[in-house]
């Protein structure tokens, strides 16, 4: 008997993945379909991707989105990097430091964003694309600051030991060692952020102004107003991005030490 | 870069947590405040009202037109339905998640780097578009719909709106946060201990519950909750698979900040959402800290 | 302080931790390594030589006292302004170069034109024989090949000492005896001061000028190996390197020891009362049971292929270790009764 084998394990799961996988090759087979009622097949066609491309208010969309997300996303990089190489070490506090850290990832999102809503509002500060950066770059610190620490975690302690023994400064020794065995951690802690700021829609919902939708935001509004073949090439569009991206993130933090 | 490591460190630490208390602590310091205002002016709060409890008891008290204090479920409703949806769904996860993370750990290491990502991906692309690809599978002449009638003509089957259109779509939505957790309990797992329970006389189902299960309790726990909370905030599953019907706890916060315009009440039920978050965790971890002694 | 030392420690002292946690791992050391020394700080873990090795290398500072390198004082320089370099316990080579570019990372710091760099690099690669290695990342090497890289990497820059963290100890038994005698070819030929720190005697003795033996922060005795070997000052040297029979004696006056049973062996002592008696177990000597110092029974044999080495009970029930060479001559049988003698010459009176 095979002691890590359990019955009907294996069927559930195939059934799980089935279940986790058949809307979303649902919603890509749709987007390519040619009949305008979106869920009547007719033929294949590439007519709706073509029809996105062409729309000027899903190109700024997509712009602000890009945007928001570059900028968010960069931030809440360098700030995780730098957090992460305070808390390589351990220290008293280390704990209550990092439960900070992670506060964003645990805290229901609807709730963080009403809040800065109001207190945007209060403060007077302009809601649109500089609001959004604000909220997605302090959401986005837990999801670059875990793999940098995860990575900071594998690495061996006495590589910036061996450099300053070799004649780096600290300085250096961070340029020349401690960076460059980071790196794949810090892309895929930028790769994570990055998807999560892209894909968010609940904050963007909240802080967007007039004339500064996201992608998101502009797929949620258009469900309301009525399903149309659109909305599946725009979602499948999205998803892809989605799916490289986090590929790449999960093999970045694959990379051998 | 000299000082002390200590200085070092604080300097290294400050963008992070002057980010995070600016705009995660003060606004959930101001939220609470403003749930104690009334309603009014341009911005949707008065700020010269004088605080006090007047939301909280509007969740179950409505002034009646005489001026007597009158029982109102409506919000006491939505507040039962989604902690209840979110158990639903915590509970359907398990079910589901557990067979799929035990199965995870026993494959080679090559299928489970597969299986994790496959897993994994779900997670991290956009909610609303998973939801969405619900939205046409379960709409009256969606996927499903078609499917089924094509097997036997029952003409149309509505299945969105309603709690089970959202139970699927939480279920859709959070699954992997309860696997992940679970898997990698799993992982790091020494079978040899099934062994020696079946060698200590305990047969197959035995020996899954009196060792296997006890030790993936903090896995358990620990998926449970990243279930159940997002699930009690949740906004986009019962927005786009609920209809006006299913509202929950999510939905009528927006409400409060789209057509109601009645911030404070708003910040109230936030208020009263991250309460329940409190009490689950605080439960989770006192019963947790019971099964360590 | 004499100029010709290479490292020269002076009442060092260093605890870790503050207040009533502080530990302290380094007691008043004073230490003179000479020129071109094979010098080994020897001891259990936690005896504080590798927080000794630290301290010179600068990863750690001392609390009191002095450090100097040929005669600079570097007690409170940074590591990467000391002209010593190390061979780290994991070889801490860094994975993401090229062994060429973990050979050259000290060059380049030391902003050595790119020419002179590839040339040393070549030397020193050659120096360990693995010039034909030069493009390949660690983790393609073997525990063995690392171990000769993170050497090179260390003597490029042709520091004034280098430091060896016990870089043998991730090594099989076998590949570590091949290590040894390569490491002391290659301390003769790059004419290098060797500051070496192991727990294992037999290297240390093996490879060493000069051998400090450590234990609870402080050096107990310093020597070459045969004089630690040979004539141990405390009971704990004595026990540490080899085996060793401590027998309990008294000391009687005029140079003479009462051992048990009675017999009286002249030696020369300062003692006075109750001692401890320490004698290698191939020092001692079967003997007629009526010539004998001590009587003891055999109560088991073991066969070594170069020797035998036999476990005897003295008349207080203490065991005896005697190691016997001469396979062709009589052995003794299992549960008889022996003589030992003890030469005066490889006794020695040990402090506690």
């Amino acid at each position: 008997m095979n002691i890590r084998h359990f019955p009907m394990t294996r069927e559930i799961s195939l059934l799980v993945l089935v279940y986790l996988y058949v809307p979303v090759v649902v919603l890509v087979g749709y987007s390519f379909n040619a009949n305008r009622t979106a869920t009547v097949w007719s033929h294949a066609s590439l007519d709706w991707y073509a029809r996105i491309l062409a729309n000027p208010s899903i190109q700024s969309a997509a712009k602000n989105s890009l945007v928001l997300a570059l900028c968010a996303a960069t931030a809440a990089t360098v700030i995780a990097l730098l957090a992460a190489l305070a808390t390589a070490r351990a220290f008293p506090s280390r704990d209550g430091v990092e439960a900070v850290l992670k506060m964003p990832l645990i805290l229901p999102e609807i709730v963080v964003a009403v809040a800065t809503l109001m207190l945007f509002v209060a403060l007077g500060v302009q809601l649109g694309l500089g609001a959004m950066i604000l909220a997605h770059t302090a959401f986005c610190i837990p999801f670059a600051y875990l793999p940098i620490r995860a990575r900071i975690e594998g690495l061996n302690q006495g590589y910036g030991e061996a450099a300053q023994d070799l004649y780096a400064n600290r300085f250096r020794s961070f340029r020349r060692v401690t960076l460059p065995l980071l790196w794949p951690g810090i892309m895929a802690g930028f790769t994570l952020a990055f998807v999560t700021s892209l894909d968010d829609f609940l904050t963007s919902f909240f802080l967007s102004g007039p004339g500064t939708t996201t992608l998101p935001v502009y797929i949620f509004s258009s469900i309301k107003a009525g399903i149309t073949p659109e909305i599946n090439a725009i979602s499948t569009v999205m998803l892809v991005i989605s799916v490289l991206l986090v590929s790449l993130s999960f093999f970045l933090g694959r990379l051998r030490r | 870069m000299t000082g002390s490591p200590a200085l070092r460190r604080l300097g290294l630490l400050t963008p992070a947590l002057v980010t995070i208390a600016v705009l995660v602590g003060v606004p959930l310091t101001l939220l609470f405040w403003i749930s104690l205002l009334q309603k009014g002016g341009s911005s949707g709060v008065d700020w010269a009202s004088v605080p006090s409890l007047a939301n909280y008891i509007r969740l179950v008290w409505e002034e009646d037109f005489d001026g007597t204090m009158i029982l109102n479920t409506s919000y006491l409703v939505i507040l039962l339905r989604s902690i209840l949806q979110a158990a639903v769904t915590t509970g359907l996860s398990l079910l589901f998640g557990l067979p799929v993370a035990l199965w995870m750990a026993g494959l080679s290491r090559g299928q489970r780097d597969l299986m994790l990502l496959l897993i994994t991906i779900p997670f991290w692309t956009n909610l609303l578009v998973r939801n969405y690809a619900w939205l046409i599978i379960l709409r009256e002449d969606g996927w499903f719909s078609q499917m089924v009638d094509f097997i036997s003509p029952v003409g149309p089957i509505q299945l969105l709106y309603n709690d089970l259109a959202v139970v699927i779509g939480l279920t859709y939505s959070f699954l992997p946060f309860m696997i992940l957790p679970l898997y990698a309990v799993f992982e790091k797992f020494d079978w040899r201990l099934l062994e020696a329970a079946h060698d200590l006389g305990a047969p197959r189902s035995r020996a899954i519950r009196r060792v296997l299960i006890p030790i993936a309790m903090p896995g358990i726990a620990a998926g449970s909750l990243l279930v159940f909370i997002p699930c009690l905030g949740a906004f986009v599953t019962p927005a786009l698979l609920g209809g006006g019907k299913t509202l929950m706890l999510g939905n009528i916060i927006q409400m409060q900040f789209g057509a109601s315009r009645n911030w404070p009440f708003g910040a109230t039920l936030a208020v009263v959402l991250l309460s329940l978050m409190l009490i689950a965790m605080v439960t989770m971890a006192i019963w947790r800290n019971r099964r360590v002694r | 302080m004499t100029d010709s030392s290479a490292v020269s420690i002076t009442a060092v002292s260093k605890s870790f931790g503050r207040g009533s946690a502080a530990v302290r791992v380094l007691e008043d050391v004073s230490v003179e390594i000479g020129q071109r020394e094979f010098f080994t700080l020897l001891g259990p873990s936690g005896c504080g030589k590798t927080t000794l090795l630290r301290l010179i290398a600068g990863f750690e500072t001392a609390d009191q006292g002095r450090i100097a390198i040929e005669g600079q004082d570097v007690t409170q320089a940074p590591p990467f302004r000391r002209p010593v370099n190390t061979v780290f316990q994991n070889y801490a080579l860094f994975p993401h170069l090229t062994v060429e570019q973990n050979v050259g990372f000290a060059l380049v710091e030391q902003q050595m034109p790119a020419a002179q760099i590839r040339a040393r690099v070549g030397e020193s690669l050659e120096m360990v024989r693995m010039q034909s290695y030069a493009r390949r990342r660690p983790a393609e090497l073997s525990g063995g090949q690392q171990q000769r890289v993170a050497l090179a990497r260390a003597l490029a820059p042709r520091p004034k000492v280098l430091l060896l963290d016990e870089p043998l100890s991730a090594l099989d038994l076998k590949l570590r005896k091949e290590m040894q005698i390569e490491l002391k070819l290659l301390q003769a030929e790059a004419g290098i001061t060797f500051l070496f720190v192991t727990h294992d005697q037999e290297e240390a003795l093996t490879l060493s000028d000069r051998v400090a033996v450590m234990q609870g922060g402080r050096i107990l005795q310093m020597g070459a190996p045969r004089e630690i070997y040979e004539t141990p000052t405390h009971r704990f040297v004595a026990d540490f390197i080899g085996d060793i029979n401590l027998i309990e004696a008294e000391a009687l006056p005029g140079n003479t020891i009462r051992l048990i049973g009675g017999a009286q062996i002249t030696h020369p002592h300062q003692a006075h009362g109750r001692v401890t008696l320490a004698i290698r177990p191939e020092r001692a000597r079967i003997v007629a049971l009526d010539a004998s110092h001590l009587q003891a029974r055999v109560v088991h044999t073991a066969y070594l292929g170069t020797a035998l080495v036999h476990k005897l009970a003295l008349a207080d029930g203490s065991t005896f270790l005697l190691r016997q060479s001469d396979l062709d001559g009589a052995q003794p049988s299992l549960g008889s009764q022996i003589g030992l003698s003890l030469p005066a010459d490889s006794l020695r009176v040990l402090v506690q």
